[in-house]
């Protein structure tokens, strides 16, 4: 188990999949198909569009034993980023977003700011706009039980004792559900302001939640995620006439972690800011809409070109 | 942070170059960790020796190399030196900082045999 924040491994749970029997489309480079007996901890070796392409050179720096029967020592560049294989799980994600022109959003915040019930409030207000949603949580289905009451499709995500998402489990999760072209989805990370900062999901954007009943230092107290995000909600904003809480002093300490990131001032419950948040995901999904048309209008262009050599060549 | 995440990633992409290298031992393990990454070598230490128990780095040494710390600041035009991710400019004092290193975490080498 971690030390530092007690995570764990080998517990995850994904809604709607059966215990391990998985039957999934990983190409090995030699073809080899696997099967999956080991409770879920990734120890084999999917060897995905990354890792392949990097070059090991063999540097025989160190002592040369050429002493009969001992092997000899030798340095192996590896070269490569500890997340690596999360990486490239979640640019597998972001493609397959990408093609389909979806806009999704990874939703970070520590427990209790609200992020289920901005969701559910979200879903509500976005009226007939298709949304899925993807729920982290340790244990327990009641929050993707409290999505799907609103009439949106919600997948459960148990982590067991891990304490983020990463993106091979957010890949399996849009496999089981039935993602529309040209949507939302939007994935609530593990209540912890600490460990999803540092997985990328596949997400146009890490949006983090802090709410107003938290201390306004929260941003310099946990800056990797403020920094990791693009946008923070400032929610439960109805309660500041009864709370002695610093707005400014908030926003500037997020600021300060991170100059770059936008700020929206809102309340779930009084609907007040939630405009704002709307605006922000209708512009998402017409871009991502936008960006999958001008891809296929591309692709098409491409085919035309090539009919046409096609004909000159058999005329 | 996650630790144990991290030495999980540490130890498959050891096994993958065992795979590749052909090598049954790993002596030292060398990473970069960036001074702003947000990992704690201790953590990490206690960790990588956790998970990599029966496997091909049993018993290896790890190494952290510490990489630096730097950012743009906005107001002073240059690139200034950070140790804390929410630090101030070393220089003028603003907040005003993007920062453009020492947030690597990677497996740089290892000496197998």
């Amino acid at each position: 188990m971690c030390v530092t924040c007690g995570c764990s491994v080998g517990e995850v749970k994904i809604e709607g999949e059966q215990a391990h029997e998985h039957a999934h489309d990983h190409v090995h480079p030699d073809g080899s198909s696997h099967s999956h007996d080991h409770p879920h901890d990734h120890t084999h070796a999917h060897d995905h569009a990354d890792g392949q392409a990097h070059p090991h050179s063999h540097d025989e720096t160190p002592a040369h034993a050429h002493a009969p029967g001992v092997t000899p020592k030798r340095m192996v560049q590896i070269e490569q980023d500890i997340l690596a294989k999360n990486n490239a799980y979640a640019q597998a994600n972001r493609q397959s977003l990408a093609e389909r022109g979806i806009f999704a959003l990874n939703l970070v915040s520590s427990p209790g700011s609200g992020k289920t019930t901005l969701l559910c409030k979200t879903i509500a207000l976005l009226g007939q706009q298709a949304v899925a949603v993807i729920e982290g949580d340790q244990q327990t289905s009641q929050d993707a039980d409290r999505i799907r009451a609103t009439g949106a499709q919600a997948i459960q995500i148990n982590t067991g004792k891990g304490c983020h998402l990463d993106a091979h489990m957010v890949g399996h999760a849009m496999e089981q559900l039935k993602l529309e072209d040209e949507s939302l989805m939007m994935i609530e990370n593990v209540g912890n302001l600490v460990c999803p900062a540092a997985f990328d999901l596949g997400e146009a954007h890490k949006v983090v939640i802090l709410s107003v009943t938290e201390g306004e230092d929260k941003p310099i107290k946990y800056p990797d995620m403020f920094r990791a995000a693009s946008l923070m909600l400032l929610n439960k904003i109805d309660l500041l006439p009864h709370l002695n809480y610093d707005v400014d002093a908030a926003i500037g300490f997020a600021r300060r972690v991170n100059p770059g990131i936008h700020v929206i001032q809102l309340s779930a419950t009084s609907g007040e800011g939630m405009d704002e948040w709307l605006a922000f995901l209708r512009d998402g999904i017409a871009q991502a809409s936008a960006d999958r048309q001008q891809t296929v209008d591309g692709l098409k262009a491409r085919i035309a070109q090539l009919e046409a050599r096609l004909q000159q060549a058999q005329a | 942070m996650h630790e144990m995440s991290l030495a999980e990633g540490v130890l498959q992409l050891i096994e993958d170059a065992a795979r590749k290298d052909h090598f049954a031992k790993v002596n030292t393990v060398w990473l970069e960790i960036g001074q702003l990454s947000g990992v704690e070598p201790e953590a990490m230490v206690f960790c990588f020796d956790a998970v990599t128990r029966d496997s091909v780095a049993q018993g290896a040494r790890l190494e952290i190399i510490t990489l630096p710390g730097t950012a743009w600041c906005m107001a002073c035009a240059e690139t200034v030196p950070m140790t804390e991710v929410f630090g101030e400019c070393p220089q003028c004092g603003g907040y005003q900082l993007q920062v453009t290193g020492g947030t690597e975490m990677r497996v740089k080498e290892l000496e197998v045999e």
